[in-house]
């Protein structure tokens, strides 16, 4: 591969980097060797693959939506399925990783931040399969709106800790999360749900991501024998996008676009697409694109899609930005209703809110190329979630 | 010379430490900083800590981010910020002022308009939490063109490799987090920081304060025992939460128990 970001220090150009209180740099570094260590050891590689077969049921297929495409009149569009590996979404692929890591490591607790309550129930399910202790911080607006996740996380034998101090959502369980792992940094490995943080999360949430870009690479290659025209995914803090992407960034020809969660609209202010509307500042421990006051005070976001409410996004993604590798978009909370209906209706797949962001633009995309192209969308969850939210926005009690 | 030098070298011929009282600008209403800081000095205060309000400060424990959460009520800005600086100027000249933040405020106004405006409004050095020495090169460019003392912490994990980095970059002094936590976390051992202090001396010759975790006046007289500075800031947070409602006993209540700090740490023979 030609490209090799980050370099040594954790920067992708400007992004990225080590943004932290000095009590957690020592950790970082311990982290970062032990990373850089397992990640070349067969041992540990061999590892990983197995539970993601065994554990996880990889590899996902990769689905021609064949319906959907005719319906559209246009490219022929492939899902990603990560919405069936187990736990329901691409997050368990990097919690199994993590989880192995802390092993390594000798670490006995595991903390870990959530939002929608996703990457919650996924680090409290490698967890239990690995006889970890497992603390999630997750603010109490969440708690409310996700109940069945957090009852979830408790059967699978974790600690749920409500974070009740600034948005009382996704950024504040996350510094919540920092401030323990600064406490009991000794024991603790802190599991981080995205490809943002301080380095060297980014890159390693990515390549333990990656499997899904590797997966399709090699699907495509044996549906169409050819490179996709395209790839599609939603972008939050960006996992599942980056581990789509990654394999195929040396491929020129391939075009890589990442869909933020336009809320309202973006000129309604209320949104969550600090890479379409955003600017650069610094957030948990990374430099990157950001929703923030003029004056430098994060602010509050806004989607129907709990899983992509974050203020920050991942440092790699600011760089294929500014690179022009990668193209962002935004879809509005609508648009992405409207997509939902529409795969569950016409492909009997339901997917995430968050995923149907990405189809929502799919939608867009494929009418306006030929039927000879093909575009590669991650399905990065499955919808089931998000049933009793849909129902609610259309005024039906459940 | 910086008026933290000059401070610290007052105190080292006068055989005493520096008490170092944190507060958060704006909390819990911005007409009362400006007084309290002068109170503060008038109770035994020698360089004052000011908080600049963050919306994420993630290494804070309860106290400071309610207080943060108060002082952004008032929407203050680190304009606002400065702006105290630069009146509590008018009427004291002498006591030092170290700015402690977060960086995504410092970025947004951009570091060269920061340091230019920090030095212009009488501020001397600055505490970014979140920024540790690898990430600093402009920022510590624009600090040295402007002549603004940049304070950087070490911590317990600190190594002898990282002490050097800090060594070749901090102006003013150099701040050690006394414990593995957040700010106003459980008490600090005494016995531990006077070892890892001894550790930093090796290779830090600027005077060491010492904070996180100090909250009584034994501790901070323990404190003063061995370091330079003794910086104090979740106790007197947490007193001025309690009177958020009655800001005039704040101006009494808060400086009385600096002054409580400021004898105990009188009462150390200091072993120059």
């Amino acid at each position: 591969m030609s490209y090799a970001l980050p370099d040594a220090r954790g920067h992708f150009g400007v992004y990225g980097g080590m943004f932290v209180a000095e009590t957690l740099m020592q950790p970082l570094t311990e982290l970062r060797e032990a990373y850089e260590r397992y990640r070349a050891d067969p041992d540990f590689l061999r590892e990983f693959e197995r539970d993601l077969k065994l554990f996880v049921g990889r590899p996902s297929p990769l689905y021609p939506a064949e319906r959907w495409s005719d319906e559209l009149g246009g490219a022929r569009i492939y899902l990603k399925r990560e919405d069936l590996n187990h736990t329901g979404a691409h997050k368990i692929n990097n919690t199994v990783g993590q989880a192995l890591l802390a092993k390594r490591m000798g670490k006995t607790r595991i903390i870990a931040e959530t939002g929608a309550g996703q990457h919650g129930v996924a680090s409290a399910t490698v967890a239990a399969r690995f006889g970890l202790e497992c603390i999630v911080y997750m603010g109490t607006e969440d708690i409310e709106r996700q109940a069945i996740n957090v009852y979830r996380m408790k059967l699978l034998g974790a600690e749920v800790r409500p974070v009740s101090s600034g948005s009382k959502t996704l950024k504040d369980a996350l510094n919540e999360a920092m401030r323990d792992w600064v406490t009991n940094v000794d024991d603790t490995f802190y599991i981080i749900g995205t490809v943002a943080g301080p380095h060297p999360y980014p890159a390693m949430v990515r390549d333990f991501q990656s499997v899904i870009g590797i997966e399709a690479r090699e699907q495509i290659f044996e549906a169409e024998g050819r490179l996709p025209d395209a790839l599609v995914a939603c972008v939050g803090g960006g996992s599942n996008a980056m581990g789509l992407f990654y394999p195929f960034i040396d491929d020129e020809s391939v075009q890589l676009i990442g869909v933020e969660a336009g809320g309202d609209g973006i000129e309604t202010g209320r949104h969550a697409a600090p890479l379409c509307a955003g600017k650069t500042g610094v957030l948990h421990g990374n430099r990157t694109y950001l929703m923030e006051t003029a004056d430098g005070q994060i602010i509050e976001t806004h989607s129907v899609s709990a899983g992509l409410d974050y203020p920050g996004v991942g440092p790699e993604h600011a760089w294929l930005k500014d690179s022009g590798r990668a193209q962002y978009v935004s879809i509005t909370d609508d648009e992405a209703l409207q997509a939902f209906h529409e795969l569950s209706r016409t492909e009997g797949i339901m997917p995430a809110l968050e995923s149907s962001h990405a189809l929502a633009y799919v939608k867009k995309l494929a009418p306006q190329m030929g039927r000879d192209k093909v575009i590669v969308v991650n399905l990065s969850g499955r919808g089931d979630k998000d049933v009793h939210t849909v129902a609610a926005r259309e005024g039906i009690s459940l | 010379m910086s008026r933290l030098k000059s401070r610290f070298d007052a105190l080292k011929t006068a055989g005493r430490k520096a008490l170092i009282p944190f507060v958060t600008a704006g909390d819990p209403q911005p007409q009362i900083t400006v007084p309290l800081m002068h109170e503060l000095v008038k109770a035994g205060a020698d360089v004052l800590e000011l908080g600049i309000p963050f919306s994420d400060p993630m290494a804070e424990g309860p106290a400071i981010q309610r207080a943060c959460e108060r002082a952004l009520m008032h929407h203050i800005t680190l304009t606002n910020v400065l702006d105290m600086v630069r009146q509590f100027r008018e009427t004291d000249s002498d006591t030092p002022v170290v700015l402690m933040g977060y960086l995504n405020p410092i970025e947004a106004m951009g570091y060269e308009t920061f340091a230019e405006h920090a030095v212009a409004a009488g501020a001397d050095g600055v505490i970014t939490v979140d920024l540790p020495p690898e990430e600093a090169d402009d920022y510590l460019a624009a600090f040295n063109r402007h002549g603004l003392d940049p304070v950087f912490l070490l911590a317990p994990t600190s190594t002898p490799e990282r002490i050097r980095r800090v060594a070749e970059v901090a102006g003013g002094f150099v701040y050690y987090v006394s414990l593995k936590g957040v700010t106003g976390a459980s008490n600090l051992d005494p016995v531990e920081v006077e070892a890892k202090l001894a550790e930093i001396r090796k290779q830090v010759s600027l005077p060491l304060g010492v904070g996180f975790g100090i909250k009584s006046p034994e501790i901070a007289a323990a404190v003063a025992n061995v370091a330079d500075a003794v910086v104090v800031g979740s106790a007197l947070v947490n007193r001025i939460a309690e009177l958020a409602d009655t800001p005039e006993e704040i101006l009494k209540t808060v400086p009385a128990f600096v002054a409580s700090l400021r004898d105990a740490m009188d009462q150390v023979e200091v072993n120059a």
